[in-house]
């Protein structure tokens, strides 16, 4: 694949969104996804990793990833520049359960740059064509400090939609910030959306949604209803090369998506 | 088909069977060390083990292998995927245990989602020639992991060594294209009754069973027991296990070589690394020889099971065999049996 366009996204400049475009139709047209499904990207020499499908199915053309610089592949892949080819394996993982939230309500939780997926997921239900299957959609999205929120332009154009309820949240506001100051568990407590007919969709750090399942359970979400993205080290994707596992299921393939109650019985390997 | 192959006819049939094929079979690699390999000549071969210290799984699942090559011409990558196996393959001289591991590696390697074409190409092109073990080891324990001394399964031709000649046993299709070789006579009832001799006394000799049946149910409830905080304690973490565990399967794949020509490749990799789950962000899932353990044990008689309905442990002993500090996989699994728990309590808790 081609990068398309790249630009960083926060203010401390660790996450870098790529848009990339693949080199034949072929390809293009070939390469169907759902959104919560990854890649593998590749640079000779360097290596390969996973990242989430930060765009949704519904924006042809091109596909989205957004790169936390962290090790080897995430360094190099912030240090090429626009027109640089590159590697892609996918797409990957089981993505969300979007089929069951036909006349649903989803409520949608994220925090830093696990947001990505969960952009895909927006982007997709509040798309015209998709929007009337699915009830209310509400977002709590939560980052560190307001420099650290991805996709800004975005997150103004949502708030303005009247199908979409769209709560940001930061840990630690500045003189500018006037939106809400507070951690995600304590905002969606203050929400308090309904968890009657509602599915929710939670991503980010594992501290984020080990205090956010509480909150989740106080507000009478079953097991059943409550679906994460988890990740873990992974090299082949295709559930061969073993590290990713979580008891006898693979992230790479019988996930990254679970719902909290087929992760209740399995070991906390994660 | 039930033939034999004279011991005098042995380095001849070997001979004719490397005309068209490429051999493998065991070799002392150095002094005490027997792998399996590609031989040249039938006088490498080196059958006085009585099994090899790394199992044929290298055949099929090398140590390193290249995945896909790649290298700059001009502003283009020109990339070129693994070379092909140009010849047909003959595995000989593998012992049933081994045999058996293989079946259980191509449950994972080969599956409706996704076939790994580097391990499947290689299944493909190989017949493979299982060789009876006459002389289990105290280590051995097949009998109960699913397997025996002398099971056929898995081989397409299968000998057993009755001293002056080989009883040779034509199992399928693959093994059927030698019914005409002219090597092979007809076997006679007293070769068979001797079979049956050997394979008694072989299974006489495996003085050690562990106990299978229901393991994995019995794991289930063992995820957060205790026990994991001792059992590990023993570990140095030097892999050796894992590496030479006929089924062990886990790879990382790296990339040699620099921005202008270089290489994939997958190397062999092991649950018992503190770097295998190692994430960049400094998290480890499994940050000790607890969990680490744990996994091992697990994938193995719990995780394994789950999938593929069959424990992925073949009782081949090389883990107990060749442990520097004397870990016992067959005392962790007696542990998790009521009945056995007792009898073996004092080693652990």
């Amino acid at each position: 694949m081609v990068i398309k366009k790249a630009y960083v996204e926060t203010t401390d400049r660790m996450l870098r969104t790529l848009e990339l475009s693949f080199l034949n139709k072929e390809d293009a047209k070939a390469f169907r996804f759902i959104p919560g499904q990854f890649c593998e990207l590749s640079i000779l020499g360097k290596g390969e990793a996973p990242f989430g499908i930060a765009s949704s199915p519904t924006e042809n053309g091109s596909l989205k990833f957004t790169i936390n610089k962290a090790g080897v592949v995430t360094t190099a892949l912030h240090h090429l520049a626009e027109g640089a080819e590159i590697g892609i394996r996918g797409p990957l993982g089981n993505g969300y359960p979007i089929d069951l939230f036909k006349g649903k309500n989803v409520l949608v939780i994220g925090g830093g740059f696990a947001f990505t997926t969960l952009r895909s997921l927006i982007v997709y239900l509040s798309h015209p064509e998709n929007r009337s299957r699915v009830k209310d959609i509400t977002v709590i999205y939560g980052a560190r400090m307001p420099g650290l929120l991805l996709y800004k332009e975005e997150l103004t154009q949502w708030e303005k939609r009247s199908d979409l309820n769209l709560v940001v949240t930061v840990d630690w506001g500045d003189k500018d910030w006037k939106g809400k100051v507070g951690l995600v568990p304590n905002v969606l407590e203050e929400v308090a959306p309904s968890s009657e007919n509602t599915y929710a969709v939670i991503c980010g750090p594992p501290i984020m949604i080990k205090f956010t399942f509480p909150k989740l359970m106080a507000l009478r979400f079953p097991n059943e209803r409550i679906y994460t993205s988890l990740e873990k080290r992974m090299k082949c994707g295709i559930g061969k090369c073993g590290r990713c596992n979580i008891g006898y299921l693979y992230v790479c393939k019988d996930g990254p998506v679970f719902s909290y109650a087929q992760l209740e019985k399995l070991p906390k390997d994660y | 088909m039930k033939l034999k192959l004279d011991k005098k006819d042995f380095k001849p049939f070997l001979q004719s069977l490397m005309d068209e094929y490429d051999l493998f079979a065991p070799v002392q690699l150095v002094e005490g060390v027997s792998v399996f390999k590609k031989i040249d000549h039938p006088d490498e071969i080196d059958l006085s083990h009585p099994n090899s210290q790394k199992p044929a799984k290298e055949l099929f699942f090398p140590q390193s292998e290249t995945m896909l090559r790649y290298e700059k011409v001009g502003e283009q990558n020109q990339m070129t995927s693994a070379e092909e196996v140009k010849r047909e393959r003959i595995l000989f001289g593998a012992r049933p245990c081994d045999i058996e591991a293989i079946s259980i590696l191509e449950k994972v390697f080969v599956s409706e989602e996704y076939t790994d074409v580097y391990f499947l190409e290689k299944r493909k092109k190989t017949t493979i020639i299982g060789l009876g073990c006459n002389h289990p080891l105290s280590t051995c324990f097949c009998s109960s992991a699913g397997g025996d001394p002398f099971l056929r399964a898995g081989s397409d031709l299968f000998f057993i060594d009755l001293g002056e000649a080989y009883f040779v046993e034509l199992l399928t299709e693959k093994g059927m294209v030698f019914h005409k070789n002219k090597f092979f006579k007809e076997a006679d009832p007293k070769d068979l009754t001797f079979v049956k001799e050997l394979e008694d006394k072989a299974f006489e000799k495996i003085g050690f069973s562990i106990p299978v049946d229901g393991i994995e149910k019995r794991l289930d409830l063992m995820a957060e027991s205790s026990f994991w905080d001792r059992v590990h304690e023993k570990c140095i973490g030097c892999r050796i296990c894992t590496y030479l565990c006929p089924t062990c399967h886990c790879f990382d794949i790296v990339d040699e070589g620099e921005h202008q020509r270089g290489q994939r490749v997958r190397n062999w990799d092991s649950c018992l690394s503190p770097l295998y789950s190692l994430e960049t962000s400094g998290h480890n899932p499994r940050p000790t020889g607890r969990e680490r353990t744990r996994q091992r044990i697990m994938h193995k008689f719990n995780y394994y099971p789950k999938n593929f309905n069959r424990v992925a442990c073949v009782g081949c002993g090389r883990c107990i065999l060749y442990c520097p500090v004397n870990i016992d996989i067959r005392q962790i699994i007696n542990v998790t049996s009521p009945k056995e728990r007792h009898r073996v309590k004092d080693e652990f808790l």
